[in-house]
């Protein structure tokens, strides 16, 4: 499915503010896999999943999606294979356009665009079905503005664009960080559904160290633009919050000093 | 005292009253190309200044045409078709070039003022009605009024259609949440070119029929005219959002940037009939459009100050002294 080999990165090369984001990156994800991402700051996280969205080109590595590299294409050209979920509810969505134009937009991710109207009759019924899964209400709302939803409202909005097309690739950039606990919650609740029920491919990055072992089937943890911690199967199951850091240090050689990880908010 | 009173002595009512159907006639011509400027400035969310330049393309290109014996609808597209490349100049410079929006809108607009120049050979060409068959003319006011409706349910229909495609709806994206647009597989720089080139078109149309209505073809008749524009776009939006509130749709929207312009050149009527000095025009407009952009911005901050927040919160908090005590 996904493929990541020898992927690196440096921001500001040559400059005092030189980053070097991305350190040698491999992974290979499985069919169905449904990976979550965790690492401190600055670990690589979010620029990984940069990388295969393709925001910017990599410096060296090649990103493969079902034997295809996907490295040279622009970033929407490479949105066909891949659903995005942000971390900001503000990215995800157009304010400024009705529900229904969003789930429309979204509807025709990778087709030509042409003179057909923007939202065809028979989307209406098909939106709503899917809106009144939610229970959020969304589905009497469809002619509202998305600027007037809560940040909870357009994250599940952003979640049912990102997959109203199957993608072979689910990306979930710390999707709940900007929700309160509760709404993060529902929203994951409603990711773990939509990505079992669709049997989806997904990377999941978080910075809650329980979330990253209650959700999936596979565990990656991140440091210095490097992965240092691959669990999946029976170990991720088993896994809880002190084995994953007595298991860091042991890949890292260092201690694990992000508060916000650790506390597991 | 005397100056004063001989001033509003010499105002003749009737003097204004006759003058409004012109203005009016007008108001509807440049409310075509503040359509042209809604597409950039409201949709797309790009402050594009070739406008200037494109709308005295658009007169230069129709004089240029019907001089040389051509029937005035294949004048006036040609003029369209020139102000389509005109926008498709600025998108590229600003996509493809990565030239800054405003920037590469004066860039284009500076160009074409010597691209009009060599197009007409020289500053100025009358295109009289006397002389040419024309869509319209300010010789006969009432038609160019119904014309110019013509025109504008025409365009907004088109407008009202276009940007309910699939397409259309790109641009929209792009301009209000262009990572999202890349995100859903938009190719965001095309988006903003099919809207330069679109408004553009626009607003060379506009000057084609204000060049016809004028009977001349002036080089500088564009000039302020992306400051009208905004003026008939903001005008229209506070007065249609006053009185529409919420129920504000798409097609509404569109006929009160019309309705802005129309407004507008009746102040403009206004502003001459008391005898203001016309070298004064620009500044008025200027004052117009800065007043109508502040006053959404004022009223929002007045209600958020941080003065009226403290103030309010301080009320509340003695009420609930009060009431515990």
């Amino acid at each position: 499915m996904l493929e990541i080999i020898d992927v690196h990165k440096t921001f500001n090369a040559g400059t005092v503010n030189e980053k070097k984001a991305l350190n040698g990156v491999n992974l290979k994800l499985n069919d169905g896999d449904f990976c979550t991402v965790i690492g401190g700051n600055g670990a690589g996280k979010s620029t990984t999943l940069n990388a295969i969205a393709g925001v910017w080109p990599v410096d060296s590595g090649a990103i493969m999606i079902d034997g295809e590299d996907i490295s040279a294409l622009p970033e929407h050209k490479r949105a066909p294979y891949l659903g995005r979920v942000f971390q900001d509810p503000m990215t995800g969505t157009v304010a400024d356009m009705e529900i229904i134009e969003n789930l429309a937009i979204a509807a025709r991710r990778g087709q030509r665009r042409g003179l057909g109207w923007g939202v065809k009759k028979y989307e209406r019924e098909l939106y709503r079905d899917m809106l009144k899964q939610f229970e959020l209400g969304l589905e009497d709302r469809m002619s509202s503005k998305v600027g007037l939803l809560s940040g909870g409202q357009r994250q599940a909005l952003t979640l049912l664009m990102a997959t109203i097309k199957k993608p072979k690739l689910l990306l979930l950039d710390e999707h709940t960080a900007a929700l309160d606990p509760k709404t993060a919650a529902k929203v994951l609740e409603l990711s773990d559904k939509i990505i079992e029920e669709n049997n989806l491919t997904a990377l999941m990055v978080t910075h809650n160290m329980k979330d990253a072992i209650t959700h999936g089937n596979r565990l990656i943890m991140m440091s210095d633009g490097k992965i240092v911690l691959d669990i999946s199967g029976e170990e991720k199951k088993k896994l809880t919050v002190e084995k994953l850091l007595h298991k860091f240090e042991e890949a890292s050689g260092s201690t694990i000093d992000n508060d916000r990880m650790l506390l597991g908010e | 005292m005397d100056g004063l009173i001989n001033y509003f002595s010499s105002l003749n009512p009737m003097t204004f009253l006759s003058q409004l159907p012109g203005n009016v006639a007008q108001g509807i011509i440049w409310g075509l190309m503040a359509l042209g400027v809604f597409i950039t400035f409201k949709l797309l969310n790009f402050a594009d200044l070739t406008v200037d330049g494109s709308f005295a393309t658009g007169g230069a290109v129709t004089a240029v045409m019907l001089i040389h014996g051509a029937p005035v609808w294949a004048a006036a597209l040609a003029a369209v078709a020139a102000g389509l490349i005109a926008g498709l100049i600025t998108g590229l410079l600003h996509t493809a070039l990565g030239i800054p929006d405003i920037l590469a809108g004066i860039l284009t607009q500076i160009a074409l003022y010597s691209v009009n120049l060599n197009i007409m050979g020289k500053a100025n060409l009358p295109v009289s009605y006397r002389n040419y068959d024309l869509i319209l003319s300010a010789s006969d006011i009432p038609h160019a009024i119904v014309i110019g409706l013509i025109f504008s349910v025409i365009v907004i229909g088109l407008m009202y259609w276009y940007f309910g495609t699939e397409q259309g709806s790109t641009i929209r994206s792009t301009g209000s949440n262009p990572a999202m647009s890349k995100a859903q597989g938009i190719n965001i720089n095309v988006a903003k070119v099919i809207a330069l080139s679109l408004s553009n078109g626009l607003v060379a149309l506009s000057g084609s029929l204000s060049a016809q209505y004028q009977g001349f073809s002036d080089v500088n008749m564009g000039r302020g005219a992306i400051v009208i524009g905004l003026a008939a776009v903001i005008i229209g939006s506070v007065i249609g959002e006053a009185i529409f509130r919420k129920r504000m749709n798409f097609i509404i929207k569109l006929s009160f940037v019309i309705f802005g312009g129309i407004l507008y050149y009746i102040a403009m009527g206004i502003v001459l009939w008391l005898k203001m000095p016309t070298d004064d025009t620009k500044l008025f407009t200027a004052v117009i459009v800065a007043i109508f952009l502040a006053v959404p911005y004022l009223k929002e901050k007045s209600k958020t100050s941080f003065k009226r927040v403290a103030k309010q919160n301080l009320k509340n908090l003695k009420k609930e002294a009060e009431s515990n005590a």
